[in-house]
């Protein structure tokens, strides 16, 4: 796999970076490359993108162009196997009230509710990153036909725990929040305790089934 | 051991040094957005650097001590007051319990115009329970602080036990030499607050004259600004090409340009990932001067690369260092 893409994030930070399409293979190396960078001296955080890697450092222990040679060095040898999710079923009330916008993604889609709920909930989904709000995971795996475009004029405040598709990708709402992406239903589980021992109920490498607990169309 | 919250003013919030070690969990750090004024103010009144005080936009804050402490505050000062005594930024006061510490509102006239924020210490700190290991107010979000939101009228807050005895409590008022560089200085000529900037991840990938607009633009502050970003307003910046971005890690300070053209610098409170390309990224060393830029303020990015960075960094540990010592041989104690 081709060496990532290295540039600095300011004078504390540095960016690893994979040629684009984002896939599972990408990912899983670019989580091997996070657990080995956190083992080396001066590492602050690490933060996995999509397709990328962040990572925080302390200058004064290493430097940008040390770091940068020894994630090229460390990059061929990584251990990928060693990232291993388990299996989270997420039940999911769809249309209705909890799901708005399911009849615009079934009319965008050009197949019925149902369907769009037949087929959403039996694909798998892997979670690639939290981002963006706490515990707002990133999946990837949504079926290519489910695509479709955020809404025109993003809500200024999605209800807490709302199941959407945004372009190719779909999420849950940790919180309430502004967002556009269109809202196909709601699950009751709770993705963000921030007093929990482990805060967030999804993990990057994650796989994720959404379980139909009931449809309104 | 409690202060009350006599009125909170535009938005006052409790913060410490930010909440690191999370953004994998897609948590922002946060903190005080300026780290620098908060780790002075805590000092100045014998806490540890990372004790939680308030961060205070725009003055008009009215705080009532119900016990007898010593406070300091930092940043801009907007004519402070403690019981109609003046309270200056950068100085050390003993306060008696029943005092109430006045900030004057925002106005054109005067309070506020040389910045936006204060920060409060008060001797032992806030003590509201840390959450991820952080006493900062995640207001996004809603945890942390207290009640994980902004401060109301009528809000009680707890103080934990100071560093200082009674005596040291009581000491008179003494002040430090702010961290006034030469190179926070509005630019003489025309006013602008001076940004230095490492570019970005896609500086390369926009046109080569809105990379120049960069650096040469006077980019105005909008009120839109929060704790999440400043928005800029000025010339708008184009890429060569409109590639899509996937989402990827941005820090505070990270410049992002988004489809209008026209720049956010990300906050503390700025979310953990970005799908906008990064045009630039502010160095840490100046970070507390975009804090403390007064909305409709000016500023100017300036280009410099990673040696220059990396000394103003160490400029500021020098000025810290130096503050240590002078407080230690003064005999003043810091909480461990």
């Amino acid at each position: 796999m081709s060496l990532p893409r290295l540039h600095p994030l300011g004078d504390a930070a540095l960016l690893c970076e994979l040629p684009a399409p984002a896939t599972l293979a990408q990912q899983q190396q670019i989580w091997a490359l996070g657990a080995e960078v956190q083992q080396w001296p001066g590492v602050g955080e690490v933060l996995p993108g999509m397709n990328n890697l962040t990572l925080t450092f302390d200058p004064t222990v290493t430097g940008i162009d040390a770091l940068m040679q020894r994630v090229s060095e460390a990059w061929p040898a990584l251990s990928v196997a060693a990232v291993e999710g388990r299996t989270v079923e997420i039940p999911v009330a769809y249309g209705g009230e909890h799901g708005p916008d399911l009849a615009d993604v079934a009319a965008h889609t050009r197949l019925t509710p149902a369907e769009v709920v037949r087929r959403h909930s039996e694909a798998e989904y892997v979670v690639y990153l939290l981002g963006f709000l706490p515990g707002f995971a990133f999946m990837g795996g949504l079926p290519p036909e489910l695509a479709t475009p955020r809404r025109a004029e993003p809500r200024f405040a999605v209800p807490a725990r709302s199941v959407g598709i945004g372009g190719e990708q779909t999420g849950i709402y940790p919180l309430v929040s502004p967002g556009g992406w269109r809202l196909i239903g709601r699950t009751p589980l709770e993705l963000f305790d921030p007093k929990a021992e482990s805060p967030t109920l999804l993990r990057p490498g994650d796989r994720v089934r959404f379980v139909v607990e009931s449809v309104q169309t | 051991m409690t202060m009350l919250v006599l009125k909170p003013g535009m938005q006052a919030s409790v913060q410490d040094l930010g909440r690191h070690g999370h953004r994998r969990l897609g948590v922002c750090p946060g903190g005080a957005l300026d780290a620098l004024a908060l780790t002075l103010a805590n000092r100045l009144v014998g806490n540890a650097d990372g004790a939680a005080g308030l961060e205070i936009a725009m003055g008009g804050c009215e705080l009532r001590f119900e016990t007898d402490t010593r406070i300091a505050l930092t940043g801009d000062g907007f004519g402070a007051t403690l019981d109609g005594t003046p309270v200056w930024p950068c100085w050390s006061m003993p306060v008696a319990a029943g005092q109430t510490l006045r900030l004057a509102g925002a106005n054109p006239a005067g309070a506020g115009k040389a910045g936006l924020r204060s920060w409060l210490a008060v001797a032992g700190g806030i003590d509201v329970p840390p959450v991820l290991g952080s006493r900062s107010t995640d207001l996004k979000a809603g945890f942390g602080g207290h009640e994980g939101r902004a401060l109301r009228k009528g809000d009680r807050l707890p103080l934990g036990a100071a560093a200082l005895d009674a005596a040291q409590l009581a000491r008179r008022p003494f002040g430090l030499r702010g961290p006034a560089w030469d190179d926070a200085a509005p630019h003489a000529d025309d006013g602008a607050i001076a940004l230095r900037v490492l570019p970005g991840p896609e500086f390369e990938q926009f046109t080569a004259a809105s990379q120049a607009l960069l650096w040469r633009e006077r980019w105005r502050i909008t009120p839109q600004s929060n704790r999440m970003g400043s928005r800029l307003a000025g010339a708008e910046l184009q890429r060569a090409r409109n590639i899509d971005m996937l989402s990827s890690g941005v820090i505070p300070g990270t410049i992002q340009v988004p489809p209008s053209g026209q720049p956010i610098i990300l906050m503390g409170d700025a979310q953990t990932t970005g799908g906008y390309p990064r045009i630039g990224v502010v160095i840490r060393a100046d970070l507390w001067k975009l804090a403390q830029a007064p909305l409709d303020g000016r500023l100017r990015l300036v280009q410099v690369d990673m040696a220059a960075a990396l000394a103003a960094w160490a400029g500021q540990q020098r000025y810290l260092a130096q503050v240590a010592q002078g407080l230690a041989a003064a005999g003043w104690p810091r909480a461990a």
